[in-house]
């Protein structure tokens, strides 16, 4: 509770009387185990993750870490489909653990979502036939012991012993855990502690990569400092809601924004109701928010850490962390603040403005295709927000259906990034993918599916989603955003196509890349992403009710 | 009964997908499926015109909905037919001739090996046309239109081995298009003036309109109408039509679908009639290629080629009576069908006659013919009367009337219309009887046929014997039958109609009929009428009856050269639209280089650029990045409170 040092004195006060009061006025606390069932599994899995970790013996660490994710995943997916069909999505919507956490349609469309892409992410986690075998023994695309110094004497040791980072999986599975509590915490605490469970874990992935170690952790700590960097900013947003409205809870917060509550907790009577504090605290609770899903100028991070990480955590952080971000954010706005909508859209105007065309523009001079990615993300995250600013119904169902179908685009794209490779590692540099379409055609075709639906062309889930979003929030009134929107389209459509020509229309370099043969594994993860991109744009109707029908937040 | 329409379409239809997609197994009977399909076309027509005599004049009309084929809020274009009085006289006429056609070809294709292909072709026309003429709104009728236009090209390039017969093709098919764009125009224009394309509520709702609507649309029709009936100015391609084999000349470019486009004016009759300024313009189409086709036909050798401009001619007829409004529709109607049956008649007498002659279609290189063939003599002949009207044949009732409407008329107008009309009738005499005489008379000027060599225009044929003089003789049952029973027609058809006005009364309900009054008496114009005919094949008897024809052609006036060179339509066409195309063309490659490039490659260059200047802000260093957020965190506080006022 350093952190609380922030917090204004009075604030300081009242939690020390609080916390003095009389022991038997505590309520017992009570946890629905049921309704948090989803997050619970993951949580679980994580903790055993650590359990195996320290007492499997080292080569049989990997199967049994490999298997309990994927069955954690996929016990938490069926929980949460339980859960949305037993009514929890519409009729039952309810807040359970207390206050803490909201079981209802969003909640439950995003966690399904972050489950499902973490289950596909964590098979590009566990592949291990890219890379020549070392030593005898296979390798993944993670540091063999990621606390040797990379060159020293004592990481050569670590790869001759044939060690892998298998801690990964229940890392992995954490973030998971945070990820899946993030857009379902009701109050602003839990929302905290969520970020920074979720944070954690993807800092130390992003450091662990197996080749180009230095980039790597330099990237981590880039990530790590920014990241932290901005948690202040949110906690200190915190901190000033909680001067304003006596409370953490989006609920309680609310009813004072919209001027329901009376009795005013006389240890803040001085700043209860101060709309100065609300609306500092509301920018700083965004900045925090807006740095987590990327928008400019929040940015600065994301290339140099897509770039640097491991390209499966890549591929993950950037679909998984987007949803979860996205989904707080969208409760946030909708729960919290909806008495404010006058106050954040003008803002959130300015930010989606320079997001879209920031990313699109950008992006035109990258040269490294995982920078080229980022910025990519960037620009989408400019275009999840023209939904977001919609403040309807609509607005809130658009951008569930695109960021489903936006994070199996990315988590597609990155595994076939993972495939292209020479003999130092994935060949990212664009030149090097020149003529890939005549060496491998499928590969090819695959990538460019994925790039014909970021840059939204029909028939892909790019364009239902776009469609959707864009739809929304012109009906919301937010028309020339979606003309600026249409704008950077089109600037972004000139680095997706670009790359297109590259693979297609080029002749091919004679010492290019090779594409590696993968394993089941990554091929699933392909699989799905083709499957999903185009079963979202031939036949989007099904899921755009779904997501329609998830579309109310409970209070 | 009215669930009977569609199988009118479907016959047909079903005959080209078997024969086009069924492959040479099908070499054997194709032909036949294909007649029989025709033939069935022909007696469900049949029965439907029966079935339509036994009702009431107003309630003959059946209306058959086979299904939405676009059912969108505020569009709805359905697969439905109509078919009353008008549509009937083309079903009968379309799938009559079209059946007696199909029969002729047997005869007339069956040493081509791609027989089946061809009949497949001809069956498919056969249901576009009948789709074109019973379809009860305007989009099903382009559907129909744009059928036709295909069914056309296909038979045109049908030896598309010859260079010739696919220029010819593509040049039917691209002069066609610019008066389809018409139709579509016209088609567009009525849904957003009216909200539908169906016959009905369009003419219904005629009111609601103004009239520069109303002669925008009518203007659109008549191009649509001109490109597919070949009138001027869309009129070039029927000459070079001609290249098809002579099945398809009778059929599709003489009896149907050249017709099209005076089916589309009465149809649209309503329109017309409240767009008289349009209607004018129509007026003077008719006229001025009524003149046009005849000048041509006078000077053309060929006697496809003859015989293709007297259609132009004779359509210019139709056209201008349809002109004319209520007191012509029905007049552009009987002419129509009377001139399907001498004009087809025709046509499969001179295919017989090519037959018979090594394929040559040089009239100067016949001669003498009708003592080798009688049958065809006889048919031809009586053809021949019936198109120059020769009294009591069918033409003579048919194009009297449309002679005593253009009178009726009025007024200047009346007059100038009339006397064009009449002078139409001496040259049509004229040309007439030259191609009946330098056919069917004189010495005989035959030639040996030309060296048998696949890349020369000769119509494969096993009676082609290279280097020997032809032997004429007498064409094959299949051949003749369709012949005679067409004389029949080109004979009594006319009497038939006129005889106490059953026609007029038979189409009046669908086309309304006013009597005109010619400012003469109709004896007067009759007799006029008679003289001048005799006028013109007296002048042609003179010229080719009386004296030898020489088998090469003399220079001829500058008339007659600049009709021989179609009054010169290729050569306008080229130096107008072709070189001015080219030009437009070229200037617009000029713009789009210099200036559309230049702006679209500016605005690629500057957000480059701007990309190269914003991609520096991204350093490597996380200080700067930390600063970045803390200034985006400034404004963004700054602009929240700003917005409040606070």
């Amino acid at each position: 509770m350093s952190t609380a040092a922030v917090l204004s004195a009075p604030a300081v006060h009242s939690l020390w009387t609080t916390a003095a009061e009389p022991v038997d006025k505590i309520p017992a606390p009570t946890i629905e185990y049921a309704q948090l069932a989803p997050i619970l599994i993951v949580v679980g899995a994580a903790v055993l993750g650590i359990l195996l970790e320290a007492f499997v013996p080292r080569r049989a660490r990997y199967h049994a870490q490999l298997f309990l994710a994927v069955v954690g995943l996929a016990a938490a997916f069926a929980a949460t489909v339980g859960l949305a069909a037993s009514g929890h999505a519409s009729t039952q919507a309810r807040i359970a653990a207390m206050g803490a956490i909201a079981v209802d349609g969003p909640a439950l469309f995003l966690q399904g979502t972050i489950l499902l892409t973490a289950l596909v992410a964590v098979f590009t986690f566990a592949e291990r036939r890219l890379d020549p075998a070392h030593h005898g023994h296979r390798v993944d695309s993670f540091a063999a012991e990621a606390a040797a110094v990379p060159g020293s004497e004592h990481e050569k040791s670590a790869v001759k012993a044939g060690f892998t980072t298998t801690e990964v999986f229940p890392l992995a599975l954490f973030a998971v855990a945070g990820m899946l509590v993030f857009p379902a915490a009701n109050d602003l605490l839990t929302l905290f502690i969520a970020l920074e469970v979720f944070s954690l874990p993807l800092y130390l992935l992003c450091a662990v990569a197996r080749r180009k170690r230095l980039m790597s952790q330099e990237a981590a700590v880039k990530y790590f400092l920014l990241g932290a960097f901005s948690s202040a900013f949110l906690l200190f947003g915190i901190a000033l809601l909680y001067g304003y409205a006596g409370s953490v809870s989006y609920a309680r917060i609310a009813d004072v924004v919209d001027g329901a509550v009376t009795d005013v907790d006389p240890a803040l009577a001085s700043t209860m109701g101060n709309d100065v504090l609300l609306l500092i605290g509301f920018a700083l609770l965004l900045t925090g928010l807006l740095f987590k899903v990327g928008a400019v100028p929040f940015h600065m991070w994301t290339p140099d850490v897509y770039q640097g990480a491991p390209t499966p955590v890549t591929g993950f952080t950037a679909a998984a962390t987007k949803v979860a971000a996205f989904g707080a954010m969208l409760r946030l706005l909708y729960v919290v603040l909806p008495g404010l909508t006058w106050d954040w859209r003008p803002v959130m105007w300015g930010v989606a403005i320079v997001t879209m065309l920031g990313g699109a523009v950008v992006a035109i001079t990258q040269t490294d295709i995982k920078r080229l990615l980022a910025y990519s993300s960037i620009a989408h995250a400019g275009f999840i927000l023209a939904g977001v600013i919609a403040a309807t119904p609509e607005g809130v169902s658009s951008v569930l259906f695109y960021l489903a179908a936006y994070s199996f685009v990315t988590i597609g794209a990155f595994a076939v990034v993972t495939l292209v490779r020479d003999a130092g590692g994935e060949a990212t540099h664009l030149s090097q993918w020149a003529g890939l379409g005549r060496r491998s055609p499928l590969v090819a075709a695959v990538f460019a599916v994925f790039l014909l639906a970021f840059a939204g062309i029909p028939l892909t889930s790019g364009f239902s989603g776009k469609f959707a979003v864009f739809k929304a929030a012109a009906e919301g009134g937010a028309g020339a955003l979606v003309v600026v929107g249409v704008i950077a389209s089109a600037i972004a459509a000139f680095f997706y196509i670009r790359v297109i020509v590259l693979m297609f229309f080029s002749e091919p370099k004679p010492e290019g890349p090779t594409v590696a043969v993968p394993s089941p594994l990554t091929m699933t993860a392909i699989g799905v992403g083709v499957a999903v991109t185009l079963v979202l744009g031939l036949a989007p109707q099904y899921f755009l009710d779904l997501a329609g029908s998830a579309g109310t937040f409970v209070r | 009964m009215e669930n009977l329409i569609a199988l009118l379409v479907a016959a047909p239809l079903l005959g080209a997908a078997v024969l086009l997609c069924g492959g040479r197994r099908l070499d054997r009977y194709g032909h036949l499926l294909g007649t029989v399909l025709a033939a069935a076309s022909f007696v469900i027509g049949a029965v439907l015109f029966f079935d339509m005599l036994g009702r009431g004049a107003e309630e003959r009309a059946l209306y058959q909905t086979l299904f939405a084929w676009v059912p969108v809020e505020g569009f709805q274009a359905n697969i439905a037919f109509q078919l009353d009085q008008l549509s009937m006289t083309f079903v009968l006429l379309i799938s009559g001739v079209g059946t007696l056609i199909h029969v002729y070809s047997i005869g007339y294709m069956e040493h081509d090996e791609r027989r089946r292909r061809f009949f497949g072709y001809l069956n498919l026309f056969l249901a576009a046309m009948l789709l074109l003429v019973l379809a009860d709104n305007y989009l099903l009728l382009y559907f129909g239109w744009e059928g036709v236009g295909l069914a056309s090209y296909l038979l045109i390039g049908f030896w598309q081995h010859k260079p010739s017969a696919a220029t010819a093709a593509k040049k039917a098919f691209l002069v066609n298009r610019v008066g389809d764009i018409g139709l579509s125009i016209a088609i567009m224009l009525m849904f957003t003036t009216f909200g539908t394309f169906t016959f009905g509520p369009v003419f219904q709702e005629l009111d609601g309109a103004g009239e520069g609507t109303l002669n925008a649309i009518a203007l659109m029709l008549l191009l649509a109408a001109c490109g597919k009936s070949a009138q001027v100015p869309l009129q070039s391609w029927l000459g070079d039509a001609m290249e098809g084999p002579t099945p398809v000349s009778a059929l599709i470019h003489a009896a149907t679908m050249v017709t099209a486009g005076v089916y589309l004016i009465t149809r649209s009759g309503a329109i017309f009639n409240a767009a008289p300024d349009a209607q004018l313009v129509v007026v003077v189409v008719g006229a001025v290629t009524l003149l046009f086709g005849a000048i041509v036909g006078c000077a053309k050798d060929d006697i496809k080629k003859a015989l293709a401009g007297s259609t132009m001619s004779q359509i210019g007829y139709m056209v201008l009576a349809a002109g004319l409004g209520p007191i012509g529709y029905v007049f552009a109607i009987m002419h129509l069908v009377t001139h399907g049956f001498f004009k087809a008649g025709l046509f499969l007498g001179a295919g017989s006659v090519m037959h018979a002659m090594n394929d040559e279609v040089d009239m100067r290189k016949y001669g003498g013919l009708r003592k080798y063939m009688p049958v065809t003599f006889v048919t031809f002949g009586l053809g021949y009367l019936a198109i120059i009207g020769f009294p009591g044949l069918s033409g003579f009732w048919s194009k009297d009337k449309i002679i005593e409407a253009a009178f009726a008329k009025g007024g200047a107008e009346g007059w100038i219309l009339g006397a064009v009309t009449l002078l139409g009738a001496g040259i049509t005499a004229y040309y007439m009887t030259r191609v009946m005489l330098m056919t069917f008379f004189g010495e005989k000027r035959w030639q040996p046929a030309p060296a048998a060599d696949a890349a020369t225009d000769v119509e494969p044929s096993a009676d082609h014997h290279p280097g020997e003089l032809p032997h004429p003789h007498e064409s094959p049952k299949s051949m003749t039958v369709p012949m005679i029973v067409l004389a029949f027609g080109s004979v009594f058809a006319g009497a038939l109609f006129s005889f106490n006005s059953s026609f007029v009364h038979w189409l009046e309900p669908v086309t309304r009929f006013e009597h005109g009054h010619p400012p003469v008496g109709a004896a007067v114009i009759t007799t006029a009428t008679v003289v001048v005919l005799l006028i013109g094949a007296g002048i042609a008897y003179a010229q080719y009856g009386r004296k030898p024809v020489p088998v090469t052609a003399p220079r001829g006036s500058l008339l007659t050269r600049a009709a021989r060179r179609d009054l010169l339509q290729d050569d306008f066409n080229h130096v107008v639209l072709v070189r001015g195309g080219e030009h437009l063309t070229r200037s617009l490659v000029y713009l789009d280089h210099s200036l559309v490039d230049g702006v679209v490659n500016g605005t690629a260059a500057s957000v480059g650029g701007l990309s190269g200047r914003l991609r520096k802000l991204q350093n490597g260093f996380a200080r700067s990045y930390a600063l970045s957020m803390f200034g985006g965190t400034a404004v963004l506080i700054a602009a929240t409170l700003l917005m409040r006022g606070v």
